[in-house]
Parts: C-alpha cells; sequence; structure tokens
C-alpha cells in the first residue's frame, strides 16, 4: 500500500494530542443588574413557562488549543481578554476527550456549575 | 505655540471626524492615528473617539484596548499624555485599564439619543477647567451600552478622591420637575418617542400605559441606569478623561443643542498653552465658534 503523497501521517495517538478543547463561560456577576436576562425572563414567562425564577444573560467560548498551552495561560486569556473582571466571572473547563463540544445539542453536562472552579 | 492633538480611527469608529474638527476649532492641528500604527506621531494629547469599534465585539470597547495604537497610548497616558475618551472612546479606556470601572447595557435596554444635562463636578483637570463647578452643560449622547458601574468600594473611592467629572442632571429647574420650564424642554428627548413629549401626554385614555411622572424625571436625571449618575470619570491628576456624551457634537449651534462642549476642548488648548486661534481661523471654520469665545459663561 503506496502512502499519500503529501501531509506526513503522523502516529494515532500524535493526532489526539495535538489539539484540546476548552469552553470558558463568562457570566455577569449577581450584584450587578442584568437586563437582558430580565427581557429573557419576562419572555419565557410570555411564552407560558412557570416557574422559571431567574435568567442571567452571559457568553461561551470554545476554544482548540495545542497541548502545550497551562492552565494558567487559559486563566490569564480569561481573565485579561474573554472576562472583564469589574463586571463579570467566568470559568475555564478543560472539556475530556470523546465528549462533544458544548456548541452540539448534546453539549449539556460538558462544563461546570456557574460559580464552580477559576471563577472570582 | 501651536499643538497637535491626535484621534483614533479603529474599524467602526464614526465621530474621529467631529473629533478632528473639534481639535481644529481650538487652533490644535489635527492629527489622524490608525488602530494599527502603535505610532503616536508626537502629538501633545489623544482623543479616543466614539462609534462601534471592532463591532463591539466580545464587549463593547474590548477588542480596541488590544490594538497596537492603545498600547503607545498606555504608555503615554501613564506619562502625563492628556487622554479623553469619547462614549465608545470611554468604554476602550475602561477595558484598557486607564480609567476604573465598565459600561454595561442601558437599564432600559433601549438605544437612548437625546441631548442631556449634565453637572460639571470637577474643575481642576485637563478637560474641565473652562467650567465652573456645579456647571449645567446640555451635551448629546447616543448609546445602547452606557450604564457606568464599578464596585461600591470603587466607586466610593472615585468620590473620594474627586474623580467623578459629570453627572447626569435633569438640568436647570430640575426640582420641580412638572414645571416643564423653557430651561428643561432644551433637553429634548428621546428620537422618536421623547421624554418631554410622554410627559405631556394625556393621562388617561393614552394608547399607552401613562409613564409616572417619578419614572420620568428620574429618566429624564439619569439616561441609563448608571450607578450614581456617573456620565463621566477621570484619573488623579484629571489627564485622563472619559464620558459617555459627546462634547465633539456640541460644539457649533448649527448642528448641535449649543456649544457646551467646547469647554472640554477649550480646557485642553488652556493646558496645551495654545493661543485662541485668530478671528480668521474661526470665522472660516465656524460663525458661531466666535460668538461663543465667552463659552461656559454664556452657555449657562
Amino acid at each position: 500500500m503506496v502512502a499519500p503523497p503529501c501531509a506526513p501521517i503522523l502516529p494515532l495517538d500524535e493526532q489526539e494530542q495535538a489539539v484540546a478543547r476548552v469552553a470558558v463561560d463568562v457570566v455577569i456577576k449577581t450584584e450587578i443588574l442584568d437586563p437582558q436576562g430580565k427581557a429573557i425572563l419576562a419572555a419565557l414567562d410570555r411564552a407560558g413557562h412557570v416557574g422559571i425564577r431567574s435568567v442571567r444573560a452571559g457568553k461561551h467560548f470554545d476554544l482548540e488549543v495545542d497541548d502545550s498551552v497551562t492552565d494558567e495561560e487559559l486563566e490569564k486569556l480569561a481573565e485579561s481578554v474573554l472576562a472583564n473582571p469589574v463586571i463579570e466571572t467566568w470559568t475555564v473547563t478543560r472539556v475530556p476527550d470523546g465528549l462533544a463540544p458544548s456548541g452540539d445539542a448534546t453539549g449539556i453536562g460538558v462544563g461546570s456549575g456557574t460559580d464552580a472552579g477559576a471563577s472570582r | 505655540m501651536t499643538a497637535r492633538i491626535g484621534v483614533i480611527t479603529f474599524p467602526g469608529s464614526l465621530d474621529d471626524v467631529d473629533a478632528l474638527r473639534a481639535a481644529r476649532t481650538i487652533g490644535a492641528e489635527s492629527v489622524p492615528l490608525w488602530h494599527a500604527d502603535a505610532d503616536l506621531h508626537g502629538v501633545d494629547a489623544v482623543i479616543v473617539p466614539g462609534g462601534f469599534s471592532y463591532g463591539d465585539y466580545l464587549r463593547a470597547g474590548a477588542i480596541a484596548a488590544q490594538a497596537p495604537v492603545m498600547r503607545s497610548v498606555i504608555d503615554a497616558a501613564r506619562g502625563g499624555l492628556p487622554v479623553l475618551g469619547i462614549c465608545n472612546g470611554f468604554q476602550v479606556l475602561c477595558e484598557a485599564g486607564l480609567l476604573p470601572g465598565a459600561l454595561m447595557r442601558n437599564a432600559g435596554l433601549t438605544f437612548r439619543c437625546r441631548d442631556q444635562y449634565l453637572t460639571v463636578e470637577r474643575t481642576s483637570t485637563v478637560w474641565s477647567s473652562r467650567y465652573v463647578e456645579g456647571e449645567q452643560i446640555l451635551i448629546p449622547l447616543k448609546h445602547a451600552e452606557g450604564r457606568y458601574v464599578a464596585s461600591d468600594r470603587d466607586l466610593d473611592a472615585l468620590e473620594a478622591e474627586c474623580r467623578v467629572l459629570f453627572r447626569y442632571s435633569a438640568g436647570p429647574g430640575a426640582g420641580d420637575a412638572t414645571a416643564g420650564d423653557g430651561a428643561s424642554s432644551r433637553a429634548r428627548g428621546d428620537v422618536g418617542r421623547g421624554v418631554a413629549r410622554s410627559r405631556s401626554a394625556p393621562p388617561d385614555g393614552a394608547e399607552r400605559e401613562p409613564r409616572d411622572e417619578t419614572a420620568a424625571a428620574r429618566d429624564l436625571a439619569n439616561p441609563n441606569g448608571s450607578l450614581r449618575d456617573i456620565a463621566g470619570v477621570c484619573s488623579a491628576d484629571g489627564r485622563i478623561a472619559g464620558l459617555m456624551p459627546h462634547p465633539e457634537h456640541a460644539i457649533d449651534a448649527l448642528t448641535g443643542p449649543g456649544t457646551d462642549g467646547l469647554g472640554m476642548f477649550r480646557s485642553l488648548a488652556d493646558a496645551l498653552g495654545l493661543r485662541p486661534p485668530t478671528p480668521a481661523a474661526t470665522a472660516a471654520s465656524t460663525p458661531s465658534a466666535a460668538s461663543a469665545t465667552t463659552s461656559t459663561a454664556g452657555a449657562r
């Protein structure tokens, strides 16, 4: 069997290790008014969903990073760019291999709780 | 002597041209600066203008704060260069860490666009020396993310250090919210759905739910839910300043609500030792600028 002319074939385990998935979730601090969340809550109520007590809108980032990127570096980029510590809290979560990216429909359960881990 | 005032253009800046014009109005040379160029070209002051830099992606001002030119601005500002951030520029300065706090989505979720009274809180700054403390000035504002937020501790520190530069105000005669006197009605309501109109709407039988007077008065005095009505803040030494309203839109009675914004640029001119522009130069730029030479006192 002849190998394809370009692209050297890496051993499988090297291919797998090249990239890691990281999820960063950013939410407005609980003590700061979130008018977007309030508007969404009102819409849920109008749509007939009862029992929803509070909604806080936030942002979710899916990152693909080299394995060489450390937890410290991830924490730093979240603090200095992805979130604004004056108004937001955040969590950095390494997504375990084999789990779908959280952007997929089955993404529930990928990340951590909103205020767990690295949030402050 | 002459002075050079730089105005940064980011992708998505809108009010850079007005800021450049304001610089020329006070007799300075206006210098366009480009976001990707870290060279400040020897300017004596920098204005970070309004707009939607980088589409306001991530957070308003967040990506602009990382631009090459801002690295230079941050270094120069720490060395004493006067820097003014207007609207999106204010957001950029906060994101860059040059000013404390952050600007968030307006409490009412609506884009506010109106002429707004401000109270001048501090006059011992490079940007406000031409005003009188407590003076009411009328300046246009237009933003969706102008709610000033900081922790209580930071807010207390700001107040203690006299770093609140401007506060939103209902304007002269505000104590009597229902009076509807001439001075208050100078502040036009939001385009298309004015505060003034809703106040004069019939209280009963109107299609719209009548707004209660207290809410209307509160809205008049604070358009976006900013904590402690803060419209602008400055550094302790008064050289770095930021505000959400647009003084560069209030330098000519032809296009703005008046010339109350000129005071900020004239203050800078004083600090830079600029002589007032010659009558010829002034006449060439705007007819009204000449009559506003006495500036702030006349504008009250």
